[in-house]
């Protein structure tokens, strides 16, 4: 059986670093972090959501795509051809180590929507592409868009994560972010596509966690045209996101209050400001209150945010050093690339960490 | 004894620890898991990050923790001490049936969590700093002191003793949380806090502390409300 036919239930290592003033650093520093952790995953799936790797073609969409034949690339390419100005197109670069097999075909694509295109679709560039990208994964066959922001890229396969990094050349790339997973599935053989991040347009999400609230979360995005095709809960915390955050204009703080907010009678005992706020988001946003335990990162333009479920049943540690911020599942993650850090900070359940870019500010 | 954690395994370092018969001194350790595990009658040095479930079953031996320890330290364990002298993550102390734990810092979610006690043996856990929410969840036995010695506004967080049915937890100073109806919350009486002065001194020893500053202030201490137990919570049998 498939990934994608039936649910999976699954344990996971997460890891990330991040540098707040923007400076670039090489990859291979995520892939030491989240090397440690080698016990939380059982080589069912590995992957990492690199930002500022494509400097160059910044203003491009950088589109990753895994094809299973010649023929789903062609029908692919023809569609992408009808919409996107493509500029660049290659194999990703990857190094052949015995860890890492039955690779499918995994090609990168610089695209820019076709403005004659883009105009008469009035619903602005951000969702022309995410209908795009969700079109070819549900209709064409064959093909998966796995990666589709600008100057980001995300890189997974089956496998630890440490062979991922390694099959990938992770340490030719150089980033502001980096995060990292290493996966647990106990269910499945385990696809390609399955593994973490999930991403869409700039926004990734690696998750540690198996969430109760799936298939009552699920029902409700696809009221809102998003596609859950891999039955997995990282996938559909994905869209909660994306559709928090861009379609709805939440702060990453506000979409965290939604997803892992406070209990009734926690909220009761708020101020009557913060009460009414709290209330209002519980009430609007009642089908994206995701339960059961969960760690996340989120990866997103320019910055990034790490949150717990509210009971805090999956362990999230952070620390900084400097410019750098470091959060992982477990200490050990970070001190293996900083072993001094300035200061070591314990994320309480539902409340988010987010750093973002100085420049940003 | 020291020996190095670098490129040996968490297996390795148990079976070391096992066949010792002195004290160890564990260096570069980062993340290795069940260390220490069921160990009997030796002490354990250990510097660097050990992993979870640090002194599983521990069994009567000391294990002195130079760094900060991560989550479930001290699972299940049945006699000895472990010293942490940094901070320690979640459900440190988890269903913890003896011995006594000490950190010198903070602590995370569900500390003690399950702990019990039985005729004499009566497990410790002693936080120098706060403790996470859900301390001691469905505790049945034993005693968790919290010292909150960087005077935080808040030294435990939500939902502090929910199904508790046993023990004691004792929080020094203020204490500004909202308590489950089956929890009884009083000042400490003088044999409240005469039956915690050997653990006291105890963390004041080992961390190098003035005891008087641990026992000047006064202390609230936290039971199950006999008067309001939790028939009918679940169900109607």
């Amino acid at each position: 059986m498939l990934e994608g036919q039936f649910r999976n239930p699954s344990g996971c290592a997460i890891s990330a670093i991040f540098d707040k003033s923007g400076k670039r650093f090489s990859g291979d520093a995520i892939i030491s972090s989240i090397s440690v952790m080698h016990e939380r995953s059982n080589g069912l799936g590995g992957g990492f959501a690199c930002y500022g790797i494509y400097p160059e073609y910044k203003d491009y969409y950088a589109f990753h795509i895994f094809y299973d034949s010649v023929q789903s690339k062609r029908d692919c390419e023809d569609y992408l051809e009808d919409l996107y100005d493509i500029v660049n197109l290659s194999k990703i670069p990857t190094r052949k180590i015995k860890e890492i097999t039955d690779e499918p075909l995994i090609m990168r694509y610089f695209v820019a929507p076709l403005k004659t295109k883009l105009d008469s679709f009035q619903l602005g560039e951000e969702e022309y592409v995410s209908r795009s990208v969700f079109h070819i994964n549900t209709h064409i066959k064959g093909a998966y868009i796995f990666s589709s922001g600008k100057n980001m890229g995300i890189f997974k396969a089956v496998g630890y994560p440490e062979d991922v990094g390694r099959f990938y050349m992770l340490e030719n790339y150089e980033g502001y972010c980096f995060t990292a997973h290493g996966r647990y599935p106990t269910n499945t053989p385990g696809w390609w596509g399955g593994a973490h991040p999930f991403g869409l347009l700039s926004l990734s999400v690696v998750h540690n966690g198996e969430i109760s609230s799936y298939d009552a979360n699920r029902s409700a995005m696809e009221t809102y045209g998003y596609k859950c095709t891999l039955l997995t809960d990282t996938e559909v915390i994905t869209y909660i996101i994306d559709y928090l955050t861009r379609k709805k204009g939440l702060t990453f703080s506000e979409a965290a209050t939604v997803m892992a907010a406070p209990f009734w009678q926690t909220i009761e005992r708020a101020e009557k400001k913060e009460r009414e706020r709290l209330t209002y988001l519980r009430n609007i946003f009642a089908s994206q209150l995701v339960t059961g335990p969960f760690s996340i990162l989120v990866g997103f333009d320019g910055g990034i945010m790490a949150l717990n479920d509210r009971l805090k049943l999956r362990s999230l540690v952070a620390a900084e050093k400097g410019s750098r911020v470091y959060i992982a599942s477990e200490e050990c993650a970070i001190r293996k690339v900083e072993p001094s850090p300035d200061k070591i900070i314990y994320p309480k359940g539902g409340e988010p960490v987010i750093y973002t870019l100085e420049a940003q500010q | 004894m020291e020996i190095s954690a670098k490129n040996i395994t968490a297996t390795d370092i148990n079976e070391f620890l096992k066949t010792s018969n002195e004290t160890v001194t564990l260096t570069d350790v980062l993340g290795e898991r069940f260390i220490a595990c069921g160990l009997k009658e030796k002490t354990v040095k250990i510097y660097g990050t050990p992993g979870n479930a640090l002194g599983a079953y521990l069994d009567g031996a000391t294990v002195d923790v130079f760094g900060n320890g991560q989550d479930a330290v001290g699972d299940t364990m049945n006699a000895g001490a472990i010293i942490i002298r940094g901070s320690a993550g979640d459900a440190l102390g988890y269903a913890m049936r003896g011995g006594e734990i000490f950190v010198r810092g903070d602590a995370g979610y569900r500390i003690g969590v399950h702990m019990k006690e039985y005729h004499r043996k009566k497990p410790v856990i002693i936080i120098g700093g706060t403790a996470g929410s859900f301390l001691g969840e469905y505790m049945a036995g034993g005693i968790i002191i919290i010292l909150n010695l960087n005077n935080s506004p808040s030294p435990v967080g939500n939902f502090t003793g929910v199904g508790m049915h046993g023990g004691k937890i004792f929080i020094r100073g203020a204490l500004n949380a909202t308590l489950p109806p089956q929890v009884k919350c009083e000042k400490a009486s003088t044999d409240d806090l005469d039956s915690i002065k050997g653990y006291l001194k105890s963390f004041s020893d080992i961390f190098g502390l003035d005891i008087n500053s641990l026992t000047d202030d006064s202390f609230s201490v936290l039971s199950p409300d006999s008067t309001n137990p939790y028939k009918r919570l679940y169900t109607n049998n």
